[in-house]
């Protein structure tokens, strides 16, 4: 069995071509879904004192008027040429949006992944070596604690109760609106840019409870995984013969185990993508941080479809390309998987 | 050791089962023997399987006794203590002997709300969650028994799996919140959104199942016996799905619980008055540092209901997968000389 680089790249050729009919099947569900359940949006749009003319008006600039499959065709064809529409109430281009938005919430979930992995996989270690005892019951409390801890309540406490009592900042990415250049809208990384350490002092205060909502309620899945894999390592002969050599506890576990068992955990991490996702929707509405999690809540609630559709297409395209990831890295660590 | 027998009955047992035949009652006796070992190994599990009990009995009771006492008596029985949306004038009184979890700043008692509520929550846990097991179980063992490509069955398996990926490619809540969102605040649109994005993930987890069992030497002596194929899909293949199915069922009880108490949360769930943990941790998420015991008491509730759900489940993967089990029983169990000759047999 032999693999070489060209396989990986039509491997990874193959699974982005892929993502052409996911890309048309999301749009084709949150279209019809949001524009058959919702008759006349145009009364929300225009306002609640609108009259029947501007209610018109408002349908004809909007396309209200034709049969639902020109308006999609039309909604398609635009979105093609790179036009996703603007949001009907304030006439803001939703890619415009979408681009300060996203790094933003790039930025919440990188900082959550790596409090999950520092914290997750040694947790998982620890439970699984001890598994059946009270450490293990310790950890298995923990992680299910976070697990059965709805993404919301975590961040109520967080924000309503933790935040005021240690001082930490609860609302936004920065105390006060930044005056420096945002070329990159990650709060952390645009302040060290412009080597403004205070600034980036107080971004990273401000990521702190959001991030740590957000790893918290995932902590479970890495710890779990961890657990579970280790679970199936640790009786394996390779294990017994580095103890019988005579190698540290550590060694044995952390360099010889562990090492076999992540290949599950590193998988299951990228699959969840989607389930950070879904968290900063609520997470990122209730600490105001202006990412992708606040504009989804917002273009949902507010009727403004062609956001809530380009947040869908986004959020898909991430989802698709963090399992590609996922099944790379499987593939690089595990020499025996074939890329096909 | 009976472990090792249980597990080399799993491995080996369906050519037994069809030359032997023997009887059904000793399966179940052999699972429920390993199923009380493990309670009694994993004092988690247990807490588990008792706050599932009891949290399912007390939701009958209180469905039956007002519907049972209003024909028998000719006037309903409540088993909360208060009437779950009466106001009285009790604003914001801490936990007390009368108000077991206090009232609200409506004078509502908590725990009368919180009770009330947990029919309401564990129905849509149950029901939504079981859709999608049929649902998605029923695709996923089509798409994954019959996928010879270029016949009938392959080109519908590729169908189904290709709709799976789009459904799976976005964050469920998110189009549970579009759809909820457009369909308008209610009890229905929400579970509504829920139920159409839910199904997916089992028609995955049913795909694989039966894609690692049907290549089993199992079932092609089966096959080589002259059983029909739909015989050897339901009697060989889906008893095998059935445990993978099972413990995944009952860890997404509580997820369904908690997304459903998520879109409430938002707004865009049940109507105003109706209780339900989510909107109630909504309404009273400002009163956390003056009135703690409101938002709390309605976390917890969702918190102990999603965790006894959790624990019973990962118990039950424990209980029901050999790999595992062996590992907890050899870490449970301290290792004796029988348990490693029976472990050597089973591997």
């Amino acid at each position: 069995m032999t693999r070489n680089n060209s396989d990986l790249i039509i491997f990874i050729g193959k699974r982005l071509l892929q993502l052409v009919p996911v890309i048309l099947g999301v749009v084709v569900i949150t279209f019809f879904f949001t524009h058959v359940a919702v008759q006349n949006p145009c009364a929300i749009w225009a306002g609640p004192h609108a009259t029947q003319d501007q209610i018109a008006a408002c349908r004809l600039k909007f396309g209200l008027d034709s049969p639902l499959t020109d308006q999609f065709w039309a909604y398609l064809s635009s979105l093609v040429t790179g036009d996703w529409g603007t949001n009907p109430t304030t006439e803001i281009p939703v890619l415009s949006t979408i681009s300060t938005a996203f790094p933003a919430t790039l930025e919440l979930v990188l900082a959550s992944l790596a409090i999950m992995t520092v914290l997750g996989i040694p947790l998982g270690v620890i439970a699984a070596n001890g598994a059946g005892r009270w450490a293990d019951h310790f950890v298995r409390t923990f992680y299910l604690s976070g697990w059965a801890t709805p993404t919301y309540l975590g961040a109520v406490i967080l924000a309503i109760g933790v935040g005021p009592v240690l001082g930490l900042p609860t609302k936004g990415d920065f105390s006060s609106t930044p005056t420096f250049p945002r070329p990159t809208h990650m709060s952390v990384v645009d302040a060290l840019l412009n080597l403004n350490l205070p600034a980036a002092g107080d971004a990273v205060l401000h990521l702190i409870l959001p991030a740590s909502a957000l790893a918290f309620l995932n902590l479970g899945i890495a710890t779990r995984m961890t657990r579970t894999s280790m679970l199936e390592v640790l009786p394996l002969d390779f294990v017994k013969t580095a103890r019988m050599k005579g190698l540290s506890e550590f060694r044995v576990l952390y360099k010889h185990a562990l090492r076999n068992a992540l290949i599950t955990t590193i998988t299951i991490l990228g699959l969840t993508a989607g389930v950070l996702l879904s968290g900063t929707v609520v997470i990122e509405n209730i600490f105001q941080w202006p990412g992708m999690g606040e504009y989804a809540f917002g273009a949902i609630t507010g009727y403004n479809f062609k956001g809530t559709i380009g947040v869908v297409i986004i959020f898909a395209i991430v989802v698709v390309i963090s399992n590609l990831i996922a099944d790379v890295l499987y593939g690089l660590l595990d020499p025996r998987v074939e890329w096909r | 050791m009976d472990e090792a027998a249980v597990g080399t009955r799993r491995t080996s047992g369906d050519e037994a089962r069809t030359i032997q035949s023997p009887s059904e009652p000793s399966l179940w006796r052999e699972f429920l023997r390993g199923f009380l070992r493990v309670l009694r190994a994993n004092p988690l599990t247990f807490i588990g399987f008792i706050l599932v009990l009891i949290i399912s009995v007390v939701a009958l009771l209180v469905v039956l006794v007002p519907l049972v006492s209003s024909v028998i008596l000719g006037h309903t029985v409540l088993v909360t203590p208060y009437d779950p949306n009466a106001l009285s004038t009790d604003y914001g009184q801490p936990p007390s002997a009368s108000h077991l979890l206090g009232t609200d700043n409506l004078g509502q008692d908590v725990f009368s709300r919180i009770v009330a509520a947990l029919p309401l929550d564990l129905a849509i846990g149950f029901g939504i969650t079981g859709f999608a097991l049929l649902v998605g179980g029923g695709l996923g063992l089509v798409a994954g028994y019959w996928d010879e490509p270029r016949t009938l069955g392959g080109a519908v398996s590729v169908i189904i799996l290709r709709i799976t990926d789009v459904f799976l490619a976005f964050p469920s809540l998110v189009l549970a919140l579009a759809i909820a969102a457009s369909l308008g605040r209610g009890t229905g649109p929400s579970m509504l959104a829920i139920l159409l994005t839910w199904w997916p993930y089992y028609v995955r987890l049913a795909r694989g199942e039966v894609l690692a069992v049907k290549h089993q030497p199992y079932v092609m002596a089966a096959r080589a016996g002259g059983v029909s194929e739909v015989r050897i899909l339901f009697r060989h293949v889906l008893r095998n799905l059935a445990e993978p199915l099972l413990v995944y069922y009952t860890l997404d009880v509580g997820t369904v619980i908690v997304t459903f108490s998520t879109i409430s949360f938002i707004g865009i769930g049940v109507p105003l008055g109706v209780p339900e943990w989510g909107s109630m941790v909504e309404s009273y998420e400002r009163f956390l540092l003056t009135l703690p015991w409101t938002v709390l008491s309605a976390g917890a509730a969702i918190f102990v209901t999603v965790l006894a759900f959790s624990l019973f489940g990962d118990g039950l993967r424990d209980i029901l997968d050999p790999r595992s089990r062996r590992a907890l029983v050899q870490a449970a169990v301290p290792s004796t000389l029988a348990a490693k000759v029976a472990a050597a047999a089973e591997a």
